[in-house]
């Protein structure tokens, strides 16, 4: 310790003889200590403010005794300290004597009182107000966030808490500090209006401004968001920085850009999930009790905002549930390709209300049930056995009110859905109380950014393309770009590993290698030809072909060609010929054809 | 192309009684799509007509537009360049340099009397083989319906 330095002061509290620093309060070095002096107006991160008086403590200084609240009182060499004298219960007792007649129905005062033996008071009781008047709102508003929103309005008995002219605050950033601080509960945060502050992983649940990104998230290690940080708002705050002991915050912290030379790259830039309000007919942010199938994930989880339990939006628990499949697959108007993954993600989720609620209703509506791979089938067949209503036909609409006349009737709020059941060829309307949509997966909204970056291909559907299905399936047509996972095409977890190995091994081997294969089919320019009019550069789309400044004529990258032959179709004097593909070989071979 | 008749272009009439008229047709496709398209289309059994001869390019903006006017020079009745779907081009934009060459070639051709018929370009994925098949049915429909071009004879010194 290099406290050395600093001049250390002797002090006796309750009999024990101990040292403080110039400066610490009373109430600082009796926490030190372990012993409790009730507080009702103290809050360690804003200044002392005595407003209370209620760690009123007996300091005897030179022989002479006085009574001193504890929490602003600064310690002075050679004092000895009661907290809990006759004298200083006595003291107690009488502040909450008063607080009782103006505060009775607050339970902290209560508490308090009834702990010091005061059940009733001897004056005059007021009807009970839940501002004690201790001030920390306004203390925390001011020195915590530095928003000044609050203020206390009047003088003496008439003294209360409010907002500057009574009004709604400007500076006010619904952060909620005064509502946490407030040891009564008087203060509440009813209406953010529209003022977010609280970010959230998904549109389930709040979280602080200091949080984790997601729960498996690496590295683990919890970030702050400057939208909703207090300090990064105001300056104010920066408890966190306090109260961190390793010293870990840095507020100046900005997001870095890093360049890094690298021999190849694999692209797993995954998917995004459709979005089902783009179909309206299942009635997605519009009816309650309507998810998507990452938000029922988000809730069944057991870290997640409602600890694992299924919920509606009214905090009961479903009794029958409808897993819609195929929500913006297979449908000509979103994706006309199957996402792959729906139908056994759809079947865990059956599987996990089950275990939940046993005795839950639980319908699959499917157009086919895809269970290929090892083990599927099986899970399949064990869902049938647990009793999971399997009805083929997919589910067409949802709504809150019956539209078929033979509408299955049910009591209370509850969701109907739309289908026809083509293995009984009726069409069925299911009262249900909860809707899951499988929701598809889709390429990355910058999918095609990336691909025009990496200077590779995209399929229809927009997710990156193989350069060969069977025999190059993680490769591309950039040398040394390779795709892995769902930025490839839909699939699940373990075909997203394969892919990732194998494009992991595929880089690996030509770091191995050391050297680079090339295709033989290239293009090249006969210098002598050549004009250097530069159209083959502009049309050129991997930059392959470069210019010579000394011989003013076009060069071509053998590395960088791949052989598209454009820039041969492109040049105006006959000067590039694509190797295997020249004008004098198709010309031949157009001519044989053209023989008879 | 003012001095072919009518009977020139109707089935020629020989000795041997009526022959019918197939038109001969080059295709130049793209190896990443079409022409992988035309090979599975084969090996699916899919039922086409023969007109369709192949000149596999790498991509269909190799084709020079010159190609094409030595296929009909050479005695082609029509020409089909097939090439994969915009966006789906496996040298990112190649299909876009063809159809600005294609369209503009079409607009010669159309100066020099050709039917807009004999020249088509399609986009065909290797996976559409059905297509495939239709289009290049639907060409040589077109093209027998028009008759033979009759370039070489025509251009031949007399």
């Amino acid at each position: 310790m290099e406290e050395t330095s600093e001049k250390l002061l002797k002090l006796t509290i309750d009999g024990i003889e101990t040292e403080a620093r110039e400066g610490e309060t009373i109430l600082q070095v009796a926490e030190r200590l372990l012993i409790d002096i009730p507080t009702l107006c103290h809050w360690k991160f804003v200044k002392p403010y005595g407003a209370c008086r209620i760690c009123t403590v007996e300091v005897e200084v030179h022989g002479k005794t006085r009574m001193v609240p504890a929490c602003t009182y600064n310690v002075r060499d050679g004092i000895v300290v009661q907290t809990r004298s006759e004298e200083v219960i006595k003291h107690r007792k009488m502040l909450l004597e008063l607080m009782l007649a103006r505060h009775s129905q607050v339970d902290v005062v209560r508490k308090l009182a009834h702990e010091y033996g005061v059940d009733t008071t001897r004056f005059e009781e007021m009807p009970s107000e839940q501002c004690i008047n201790c001030g920390l709102c306004v203390r925390v508003c001011a020195e915590v966030v530095g928003a000044n929103a609050l203020t206390f309005v009047k003088r003496g008995t008439e003294r209360y808490v409010s907002t500057p002219f009574e009004g709604e605050s400007e500076t006010c950033i619904a952060c909620g500090a005064c509502a946490y601080v407030c040891p009564t509960g008087h203060i509440k945060v009813e209406d953010i209006r529209g003022r977010k502050y609280v970010v959230s992983e998904l549109a389930l649940g709040p979280t602080t401004p200091i949080h984790i990104p997601f729960a498996a998230a690496i590295p683990g290690i919890p970030v702050i968001d400057a939208q909703s940080c207090i300090h990064m708002q105001t300056g104010g705050c920066g408890i966190c920085s306090k109260v961190c002991e390793p010293d870990a915050i840095d507020y100046e912290m900005q997001d870095t850009f890093e360049e890094m030379e690298v021999g190849s790259i694999i692209l797993a830039t995954g998917f995004k999930t459709f979005d089902p309000a783009r179909a309206e007919q299942y009635g997605y942010g519009r009816l309650d009790n309507v998810i998507t199938s990452l938000e029922f994930e988000h809730m069944s989880h057991a870290s997640g905002v409602t600890g694992g339990a299924l919920v509606k939006e009214d905090g009961t628990e479903p009794k029958s549930v409808a897993i819609l499949h195929c929500i913006g697959s297979r449908d000509k108007n979103f994706n006309e390709y199957c996402s792959r993954v729906c139908c056994m993600y759809s079947l865990k989720m059956a599987h996990l209300i089950r275990e939940k609620i046993p005795d839950a209703d639980i319908y699959e509506l499917y157009i086919d049930m895809r269970c290929p791979g090892s083990g599927y089938e099986e899970f399949y067949n064990r869902l049938l056995e647990e009793g999971v209503h399997f009805i083929r036909g997919k589910g067409v609409e949802v709504s809150s009110a019956p539209t078929l006349a033979t509408a299955e009737r049910a009591e209370g709020k509850k969701l109907y859905v739309r289908c026809e059941d083509t293995l009984l060829g009726v069409p069925r309307e299911l009262p249900v109380d909860m809707v899951i949509l499988s929701v598809g997966l889709e390429p990355t909204a910058d999918a095609e950014e990336i691909a025009r970056v990496f200077k590779i291909t995209s399929k229809a559907d927009g997710f990156f393309m193989e350069k060969h299905p069977k025999l190059a399936p993680v490769d591309t047509l950039s040398d040394g770009i390779f795709i892995a996972g769902c930025a490839q095409g839909p699939k699940d977890i373990p075909d997203s590993v394969a892919q990732g190995a194998a494009a992991a091994a595929a880089a690996m081997s030509l770091i191995d290698a050391g050297e680079v294969a090339l295709e033989p089919i290239t293009s090249v320019v006969d210098e002598e030809v050549c004009t250097g009019c530069k159209t083959c550069m502009v049309v050129c789309p991997f930059g392959a072909i470069s210019y010579d400044e000394e011989k003013h004529i076009s060069v071509i990258n053998d590395v960088l060609c791949k052989a598209c032959g454009c820039c041969v179709a492109a040049c105006p004097s006959g000067a590039i010929t694509q190797r295997g593909f020249d004008d004098a070989q198709i010309e031949a071979e157009l001519a044989a054809l053209l023989m008879s | 192309m003012a001095d072919i008749t009518a009977a020139e272009k109707s089935p020629a009439n020989t000795a041997e009684g009526i022959v019918p008229f197939e038109p001969k047709i080059i295709g130049f496709l793209c190896w990443w799509c079409t022409y992988a398209a035309s090979d599975m289309a084969g090996t699916s059994r899919l039922k086409y007509p023969p007109n369709v001869s192949i000149i596999r390019v790498m991509c269909s903006s190799r084709v020079d537009p010159s190609f094409v006017m030595r296929a009909f020079a050479e005695g082609a009745d029509g020409v089909l360049i097939g090439g994969c779907h915009p966006g789906q081009c496996h040298y990112i934009s190649g299909n876009y340099k063809t159809v600005a060459r294609i369209s503009l070639l079409k607009k010669m051709l159309s100066q020099f009397g050709v039917e807009d018929e004999r020249l088509r370009l399609e986009w065909i994925s290797a996976g559409e083989i059905h297509k495939y098949a239709k289009v290049v049915t639907d060409m040589t429909e077109k093209v027998r319906k028009l008759g033979p071009l009759n370039w070489r004879k025509n251009f031949e010194p007399k």
